[in-house]
């Protein structure tokens, strides 16, 4: 274990920490904020945290292995949202530290659950703080400190992997550094256009600076208590189609980027994702329609609410905790999917679930051939042995999670089904749930025991499980 | 630059090492995934999984555009179709692994030119040379040979007792008549680059130079002189074996190869009309000293097995040969060797990375006062670099005391006129010349590099 470069890493991202932490600041110097102070004195903090790590440390060797990157990854998010709590104390807008804890694990992991009761209270600074959160969390909080400082280490893959989502990760560029550049590259001018898409919409700036991060980080915190309901149908349309935009695996626009447009549409994993949103929406219009007035609303109502579930947004145009029990099912279900790997979204991924599905035939064929041999392809490849076990014990690791704090949110005075979509939306980055924790209410009403609980499945959710579990097992601090 | 390796074998892997380290960018290709992930593993590289011949994988790869193509799988003709297709598809400088002796003897030029290769390797046939420079001058543990002949960089390891030990730098010279600088000492791992002060101790390697025609003289005035090696006894019947023997017959020196396959003896005793050639097995001691380990001036171990060359070569140091060269193959295994007190040692793999870091610099700059030539001294833990001097390198016709040098830097030489000229301070750089630098922990692409 190189502890000495384990530090010096989290001694970077504290600083970084710091460095993001000056945008809120920026904006309650604006708005003229109390909050101003808790934004200071928590950089001072950040700064010194850092600083002295990094001046400590003096690691020998930049050489890490697997092990280092899942410790590094997970203390870093740790650090993150710890750090990133304490404006919310300082200033007592949220006087509970559990409380302001899970609301940034809830920002950094882009997952969008809130305890807020009453969100248009809350001072500008520290909404802009929230949402941030949701942007830097969205394409990862290693991925940037690598893309800005060179050569963070020699071996810097086991950290990409660590943090960034899917079965299989590929660089785009052979240096881990430049890779990390092209994704925040790509991340920042999408960012950018849906900004201006919002302006043009006629929606104030701060607001389309806040609805933009969650949409990019496909979090989903936002200013007011309907979510997005209150915007015009040209707004909502905008923010349903950049959260599936968002929902897309980056190495397709890399792709883009280097003109191989055929290649992105040969995609298995972004057909099958388009092709789940369009049996979902034709599912939930047909069974919704009697409920709006009108085709388009109807249409809108269910692109948006899809688009959001699947995406592991959790915005909100309407309260479908008042669907039919399908509709309620279909939404369900998606959460559970997520998105496309390598996407800033949640979920178990469409690939690892496409690669799931076309296993499970293998092994039917399997036992009515028992000696035919096939192989199992995904973009065009044949997927190797190794990947396709990987995948069937990431699924199998993920249900025994989810079934684990499922159980142990059971003490808590609620319904199965606000318990269930609790744990879903929470594992799975999404944010609102069904029944008590549904779009238009908040978490707020669980325990701190709970919270805590729900903190560690949105990290876990965020990270994939392992890196969590295997980087603060004490086992691994151990010396060789 | 964007370069892309087929065949992540061991030498693609130490070549991999050695560019990504300069700071390129690399991609691998090789067929077998496993080997593939493990170098994605400790690399900063892409991977590309599939066979180097194969014209979708090599646009995966991105061939149309590299800078350079190096194919080092293990086969020839593979090495040589695959920098063909990469040639035909864009890149720009192809080299491919070519060990065969039919093509090395026969046919190289042709193929390279009908191939567009930019360079071939043949990294048995480099050790081989290598070695035969150290037999040479069989005191020095490792010979450097700069191209144009006049100028060498000699590796030795001071013995206890030696005279040198205690005596400083500055003193050193007034010891000695003959014009020669010290250019780097090793002590443990640490490489210094002495000024004059610095105490020179038993134990350390240092690399000096000297104008050739005066390296005898030196050598024998500090008591380091130590016959040509006439007698030379190689084991293993290797393609390095081929090489070595060839090269020494052809000087007059007779060989002795001892292998135990008796078709690889058939087959040398063919290649090699002049050499002895036993069949055995060298492992047996009294084998060895049967055919006359104890008379031999030389003993080069070149089978293909590290372990059975350090320990082999273990033994025939406690029977006092007086020169011993041990060939090691795992990087791993070279400070383990010289642990026991082995101190010429070759490996081809650093060879070969030596002779493509060279070229990847010499291409990095082709304006200004590039890179012409590039040696790695001292196991690699400091590099020797040759400049040409051009017109818009502004310290010209200074002289060398007045100007500020970045720390562990030292102009070893100045060729002038194809002469060496050991530089004192007051000498200085002219336009035309070619500078030799020593330098250690730099990454020097430009003469201009080297100023503080």
């Amino acid at each position: 274990m190189n502890r000495r470069m384990v530090l010096n890493t989290l001694g970077y991202i504290s600083v970084a920490n710091a460095i993001l932490m000056l945008l809120p600041t920026i904006v309650s110097i604006i708005y003229r904020e109390a909050c101003l102070w808790a934004f200071l004195i928590t950089i001072g903090i950040s700064l010194l945290m850092g600083l002295l790590l990094i001046l400590l440390s003096r690691p020998g060797t930049k050489v890490i292995y697997a092990k280092e990157g899942f410790v590094i990854v997970s203390y870093a998010w740790l650090i993150m949202a710890g750090i990133g709590a304490l404006p919310f104390v300082i200033s007592g807008e949220i006087p509970s530290y559990v409380d302001a804890f899970f609301e940034m694990v809830s920002g950094f992991t882009t997952t969008g659950a809130s305890i807020l009761t009453d969100v248009e209270a809350m001072s500008k600074g520290l909404l802009f703080w929230r949402s941030f959160s949701h942007w830097i969390g969205g394409m990862g909080v290693l991925v940037f400190v690598m893309a800005i400082i060179p050569n963070i280490s020699d071996r810097s893959i086991h950290i990409l992997r660590a943090e960034m989502p899917g079965p299989e990760v590929g660089k785009l560029r052979p240096k881990a550094g430049d890779t990390a550049k092209i994704l925040y590259l790509i991340y920042i001018v999408m960012t950018v256009v849906q900004i201006v898409l919002l302006l043009f919409g006629g929606m104030p700036l701060f607001e389309s600076l806040v609805h933009t991060f969650g949409t990019a980080g496909t979090g989903g915190f936002g200013v007011k208590a309907d979510s997005i309901a209150s915007y015009s149908p040209y707004l909502q349309w905008v923010i349903a189609i950049f959260m599936i935009f968002f929902g897309v695996n980056f190495n397709l626009y890399y792709l883009i980027l280097i003109r191989k447009i055929k290649s992105v549409f040969k995609s298995t994993e972004l057909w099958a994702y388009l092709g789940i949103i369009i049996v979902s929406i034709t599912l939930i219009c047909i069974n919704i329609y009697s409920m709006y007035d009108g085709f388009s609303e109807t249409l809108r109502a269910s692109v948006f609410q899809v688009a959001s579930i699947i995406s592991t947004t959790g915005y909100a145009t309407t309260d479908f905790n008042l669907w039919p029990v399908l509709s309620k099912t279909v939404l369900l279900i998606i959460m559970i999917v997520g998105a496309c790997a390598g996407s800033t979204a949640g979920g178990l991924k469409v690939s690892r679930a496409v690669i799931l599905v076309k296993a499970v035939f293998r092994e039917f064929k399997k036992m009515l051939h028992p000696r035919s041999v096939r192989v199992v392809k995904m973009e065009g490849k044949s997927v190797e042995e190794n990947t396709l076990s990987s995948v069937t014990t990431y699924f199998a690791v993920y249900m025994m999670c989810v079934l684990m704090i499922f159980l142990c949110l059971g003490f808590e005075p609620f319904s199965i089904e606000t318990n269930f979509s609790a744990t879903l939306a929470c594992f799975n980055n999404i944010g609102p749930g069904l029944g008590s924790v549904g779009p238009t209410s908040s978490y707020a009403q669980y325990s701190d025991f709970s919270k805590i609980l729900l903190s560690i499945a949105m990290l876990l959710g965020r990270l994939e499980i392992y890196p969590l579990i295997l980087g603060l097992n004490p086992v691994v601090w151990k010396k060789r | 630059m964007k370069i892309i390796i087929a065949g992540c074998g061991k030498i693609g892997e130490s070549l991999i090492g050695a560019l990504v380290k300069e700071g390129h960018d690399v991609i691998a290709i090789d067929k077998d995934s496993e080997a593939l992930s493990e170098i994605i593993n400790i690399y900063d590289v892409i991977g590309v999984c599939g066979i180097s011949t194969d014209c979708e994988v090599l646009a995966e790869a991105g061939a149309d555009k590299a800078d350079m193509f190096i194919a080092v799988t293990g086969t020839d003709e593979l090495n040589m179709l695959s920098c063909y297709i990469a040639k035909t598809l864009g890149a720009k400088h192809t080299i491919a692994r070519i060990r065969d002796r039919a093509y090395n003897e026969n046919n190289l030029d042709f193929l390279q030119q009908k191939l567009g290769l930019s360079m071939s390797i043949n990294p048995e046939r480099f050790a081989a040379y290598d070695i035969y420079h150290v037999l040479k001058f069989p005191s020095a543990v490792h010979v450097e040979t700069f191209s144009t002949r006049n100028f060498e960089i000699i590796e030795l390891i001071l013995k206890e007792n030696s005279p040198l030990s205690g005596v400083k730098v500055i003193d050193l010279r007034k010891l000695n008549p003959a014009k020669f600088l010290i250019c780097a000492v090793q002590r443990g791992e640490q490489v210094y680059i002495p000024d004059g002060n610095f105490e020179l101790r038993s134990g350390d390697k240092i690399a000096l130079t000297a104008a050739p025609t005066e390296i005898l003289k030196l050598l024998r005035g500090l008591k380091l002189t130590q016959k040509q090696a006439k007698n030379v006894m190689i084991l293993g019947g290797s393609r390095t074996s081929y090489y070595l023997a060839k090269r020494l017959l052809a000087s007059g020196s007779t060989v002795t190869i001892i292998d135990k396959d008796p078709v690889r003896c058939q087959e040398l005793c063919d290649a090699l009309p002049g050499a002895t050639i036993i069949l055995g097995d060298g492992a047996n001691q009294e084998l060895l000293l049967e055919e006359g380990l104890r008379e031999v001036d030389a003993f080069v171990t070149l089978t293909n097995i590290d372990e059975e060359n350090i320990l082999i070569s273990y033994y025939a140091s406690s029977m006092n040969v007086p020169k011993i060269v041990t060939k090691v193959n795992r990087n791993e295994f070279i400070p383990l060797a010289s642990n026991l007190g082995l101190d010429t040692i070759v490996s081809p793999r650093r060879t070969i990375c030596d002779v493509i870091l060279r070229l990847t610099r010499a291409l990095h700059n082709s304006v200004g006062s590039n890179v012409e030539k590039l040696y790695k001294i001292m196991d690699g833990n400091a590099e020797a670099l040759k400049f040409n001097v051009s017109p818009d390198f502004k310290y010209s016709n200074i002289p060398l005391k007045e100007i500020k040098f970045k720390k562990n830097i030292l102009i070893a030489g100045i060729i002038r006129n194809n002469k060496a000229l050991i530089p004192t301070g007051d000498d200085a750089i002219q336009l035309g010349d070619k500078v030799i630098v020593i330098s250690t922990g730099h990454t020097l692409y430009d003469l201009a590099d080297i100023i503080a």
